[in-house]
């Protein structure tokens, strides 16, 4: 099974091929779910990998090194200092005259200011609120499937949810709201990761251009109506230290492209992945249906198994030896989050798919370290509601054929799964 | 052996015995304290075993790691820690440690 799994990416055998003639970052292997026994051998033969070219094969500019050991993940994320978020957390350098500034992608103090001015449109009091509209929403759009019919789940459910909600969250006009899942997508379709299906360098700036003047209007007239509203945007208007963003359109730009991408491509392929994984695994499935008191852990597993980012990269700032590995000074170091989630050494039976697991929530898909997702509790809180309101309502869902999995080394995830909802008996 | 009092957000208490080489993180989590997540295990790279000490004998000192992450709370107070970075040894006196309102 395994040799027919692996000849559908069209690509060299992972285990008999050299390990240099493999490009780790080709994202194929992601398209064709082929992916895991290269970083399985990786993290047998090659924990700390070099490749001398960058994604694209031999020749392409990127050389960088591969993580793929939890560990080892964890250890490069403490040291922000000797791995540094600059100048991108993409695999690929800035591209020339995009230089966007985003605080993921900066160190402290810089990334400190920015971070803690965003972060309380996820605080306690926001989260109650955002529950119950969470929740109104949810039901509204379960309630408008069609039961016994097949549909695809990622645009009626995944995409929706997950695009009014970010809406929300920017006091976005919800009428629009499908620039945002057109500006997210943009954000990540890079041609140089996806195989050259993704846009060019020029298209990709004409949009993202689009995208900052929408938002530059909407800073405008938020700023004009200054009602208590704990929004992202009002959150950068009222902290002295990010008050004046809007100034500065490379930094509102990135800032902007980090939480729209942040809070839309992740819970959405989550909100997807979690019914294809219990398709998969019905006594999971059986499990969940016994005890409902199983969600919130169901939820862990569910984005670690997803694991919707693979990645992100650092830079180092010096020479610094990981796991007997000399990493030079500026190289490209690559965590493959996708990997250590899968690390037997860290997580028992790591490639199965256990709902009850003990530890649940130490897994890798939100990062460790100061970089850490911020968002990591709004989406749990989502896919939370989604599968208490799924099993108030449907008995099962079935998967209709196989999905459509994105092309992407920075996103795993779906265009389509076809499903049928089988009504409660 | 010290005894911990963990005092959750909503004033619940939970007394405790501490085990000389276990964390107060771990104690926590053994005794199904709710209030602290540890997402990754202890290795102070997360923030989700954020306490405040009360009351507690002699601490170990923040270390730069746990001070980066105690660094992006907003809630962050002058008695802040990571309850993964501290050590329960038979010396140490009693302990009382509030949880906070959320852990992110």
């Amino acid at each position: 099974m395994n040799q027919a799994v692996r000849q559908r990416d069209g690509l060299p055998d992972p285990l008999a091929t050299p390990l240099e003639q493999l490009d780790v970052a080709d994202p194929r292997r992601f398209e064709h779910d082929t992916w895991q026994p290269l970083f399985e051998r990786l993290r047998r033969e090659s924990p700390v990998h070099y490749q001398s070219y960058g994604p694209g094969g031999p020749g392409a500019e990127g050389d960088f090194f591969s993580i793929t050991r939890y560990q080892d993940i964890v250890e490069v994320e403490k040291n922000w200092e000797a791995f540094s978020s600059e100048p991108s957390i993409a695999i690929l350098d800035p591209e020339p005259d995009m230089s966007v500034q985003m605080f993921i992608s900066t160190d402290p103090p810089l990334h400190d200011d920015q971070r803690r001015a965003v972060q309380g449109v996820v605080a306690p009091k926001n989260l109650q609120e955002f529950e119950v509209l969470i929740r109104q929403r949810t039901q509204e759009t379960l309630d408008s499937l069609p039961v016994g019919e097949t549909f695809n789940w990622v645009d009626r459910v995944s995409i929706d949810l997950t695009t009014k909600m970010l809406a929300t969250l920017f006091d976005f006009p919800q009428e629009q709201r499908q620039l945002l899942t057109h500006w997210s997508d943009t954000a990540t379709s890079d041609a140089r990761i996806t195989a050259g299906r993704g846009l060019s360098i020029e298209e990709r700036r004409v949009i993202m251009i689009e995208m900052l003047e929408f938002f530059t209007k909407l800073w405008h007239q938020h700023q004009a109506d200054d009602r208590e509203s704990f929004d992202l945007i009002r959150m950068l208007q009222r902290d002295p230290k990010t008050a004046n963003m809007v100034d500065d359109p490379l930094s509102y730009m990135g800032n902007l492209m980090l939480l729209i991408v942040g809070g839309n491509d992740t819970t959405r392929n989550s909100m997807t992945g979690g019914v294809l994984h219990l398709y998969d695994n019905p006594e999971e499935f059986a499990k969940l249906k016994a005890n409902p008191g199983l969600i919130p852990s169901m939820v862990s597993e569910i984005i670690r198994y997803q694991t919707p980012l693979p990645h992100m990269r650092r830079t180092a700032t010096r020479d610094v030896e990981l796991n007997g590995t000399l990493i030079p000074k500026g190289s490209r170091v690559v965590l493959w989050y996708i990997s250590g989630n899968r690390d037997s050494d860290a997580i028992a039976n790591a490639d199965q798919f256990i709902i009850d697991r003990p530890n649940v929530r130490n897994h890798l898909s939100f990062g460790m370290g100061i970089h850490r997702c911020m968002g990591n509790r709004l989406a749990e809180m989502q896919l939370r509601i989604v599968w208490e309101e799924i099993l108030q309502r449907f008995d099962r869902i079935e998967v209709m054929g196989p999905p459509v999995r994105t092309c992407n080394s920075f996103v795993r995830g779906y265009h389509e799964l076809p499903v049928r909802l089988h009504p409660l008996v | 052996m010290p005894v911990i009092t963990f005092i959750e957000f909503d004033g619940t208490e939970h007394q405790v015995d501490g085990e000389s080489g276990m964390t107060v993180m771990e104690t926590a989590m053994k005794h199904n304290v709710p209030g602290i997540d540890a997402d990754c295990g202890g290795s102070a790279v997360c923030g989700t075993c954020h306490c405040f000490v009360e009351t507690a004998g002699e601490l170990p000192e923040v270390e730069p790691q746990e001070e980066s992450m105690l660094g992006l709370r907003p809630d962050r107070e002058s008695n802040s820690r990571l309850s993964c970075q501290l050590q329960i040894s038979d010396q140490m006196s009693d302990m009382t440690v509030r949880l906070p309102e959320f852990q992110m």
